[in-house]
């Protein structure tokens, strides 16, 4: 089944999102969303997948000797897990306040607008 | 919205998500096959400018204008961390305790702290010639510099670790990046244009601007991981919220229950 790497990244989407609206607590929120940007990685890396690539790195291996998987989408994923950490990062800081703030850090008891 | 109800909205979406999603998928290339256009151009032009590592000349030459947008990203979320978990006026810092650590955990740390900063810098520097660059090897430089802290303590660490000089180091990289651009500017090409000569082929020196936008990164992602974890380690080991939390959060618990219950 050759479209089933890409479903997969679909579930793990579907996945995410089913957490997060579930979600009682904004950490496990947080860890719902970088499920969802998984996905996305799973999504790029199966779309540049090539049979029996290899890296694209040419510092051992003489171009053009061997098939090499697509170095577009891998950089991309690269591009996609730095945001992803940082904003992470981000994200997790705000709990932290809300957590100083409100005493919760369930999102259903934040139903009030606070200095 | 009642709980129930969400869950009927969501089941929806995600069922719409779902069907356009399989459908999508029904029209991709085959998985594993042999059309990659975007790839064989990318690869064909990084042999073209004498990188080896096809995926860093994609972000440094090819792509090099996003990675500045990706850059940016990063920056800003070190910045917003900062503003967000700064020290508040009713929080007290308390210097931590020393702690005790197992011998062989301090022994061990200690050897992997030096080997694991030298293959970070490795990391970066060959960016350009084998798996890695300056995102992978500024992660590992932040990460030994950590190893400090599981091996002696908190106080260990911050000695090594003036927050301050790290902030600037962060925009630093940043600045270097737009500065390499601005610098192609003045040769006459193009902003992040590759306008240095391109070198051998998988010698340190090859690549142009890639090794320098490569160094720019590893310095910004570096430095601002390891201000982003400081500033993490700081609320978990030394800032205690003060007296004035103590009635601010009967007030809080009061409110929120009401508001909690009139919606329910």
């Amino acid at each position: 089944m050759s479209v089933l790497p890409y479903l997969i990244a679909g579930w793990l989407f579907l996945i995410g999102c089913y957490g997060m609206a579930t979600s009682r607590n904004l950490i496990h929120a947080v860890g719902c969303l970088s499920v969802c940007q998984s996905s996305t990685y799973v999504l790029l890396l199966a779309v540049g997948y090539r049979d029996d690539g290899t890296a694209p790195v040419f510092s051992d291996i003489t171009p053009g000797s061997r098939p090499v998987v697509d170095p577009v989408v891998q950089a991309l994923t690269l591009t996609d897990i730095v945001i992803g950490a940082t904003v992470t990062a981000l994200l997790l800081s705000l709990v932290i306040q809300i957590a100083k703030r409100h005493r919760t850090v369930d999102p259903d008891e934040l139903s009030e607008l606070r200095g | 919205m009642s709980s129930r109800l969400r869950l009927w909205v969501l089941a929806v979406g995600g069922l719409g998500v779902a069907v356009l999603f399989v459908l999508a998928c029904s029209d991709l290339p085959a998985f594993g096959g042999l059309w990659h256009p975007y790839g064989d151009r990318a690869v064909h032009a990084a042999l073209a400018r004498h990188t080896a590592n096809t995926v860093s000349s994609v972000n440094f030459d090819q792509r090099a204008f996003d990675t500045l947008g990706e850059e940016s990203i990063l920056f800003g979320s070190v910045v917003g961390t900062v503003v967000l978990l700064r020290q508040t006026r009713d929080e007290d810092r308390q210097p931590p305790e020393p702690a005790t650590v197992a011998p062989p955990v301090r022994r061990y740390a200690l050897i992997a702290l030096p080997v694991t900063l030298l293959i970070g810098l490795y990391v970066i520097a060959h960016g350009q010639l084998s798996p890695g660059g300056g995102f992978q090897g500024g992660v590992v430089v932040a990460t030994s510099l950590h190893l400090l802290y599981i091996a002696v303590d908190y106080r260990a660490l911050e000695r090594i670790r003036p927050v301050g000089l790290y902030e600037v180091a962060d925009a630093a990289g940043e600045a270097a990046y737009l500065l390499v651009g601005v610098a192609a500017l003045v040769t006459g090409a193009a902003f992040l244009t590759n306008f240095l000569p391109y070198g051998t082929f998988n010698t340190l020196s090859s690549g142009g601007t890639v090794p320098l936008l490569n160094a720019a990164i590893g310095v910004e992602v570096a430095c601002g991981v390891v201000v982003l974890l400081a500033r993490f380690l700081d609320q978990a080991v030394e800032i205690e919220s003060g007296d004035g939390d103590g009635s601010g959060d009967g007030d809080g618990n009061g409110n929120g229950n009401d508001e909690a219950e009139a919606g329910t």
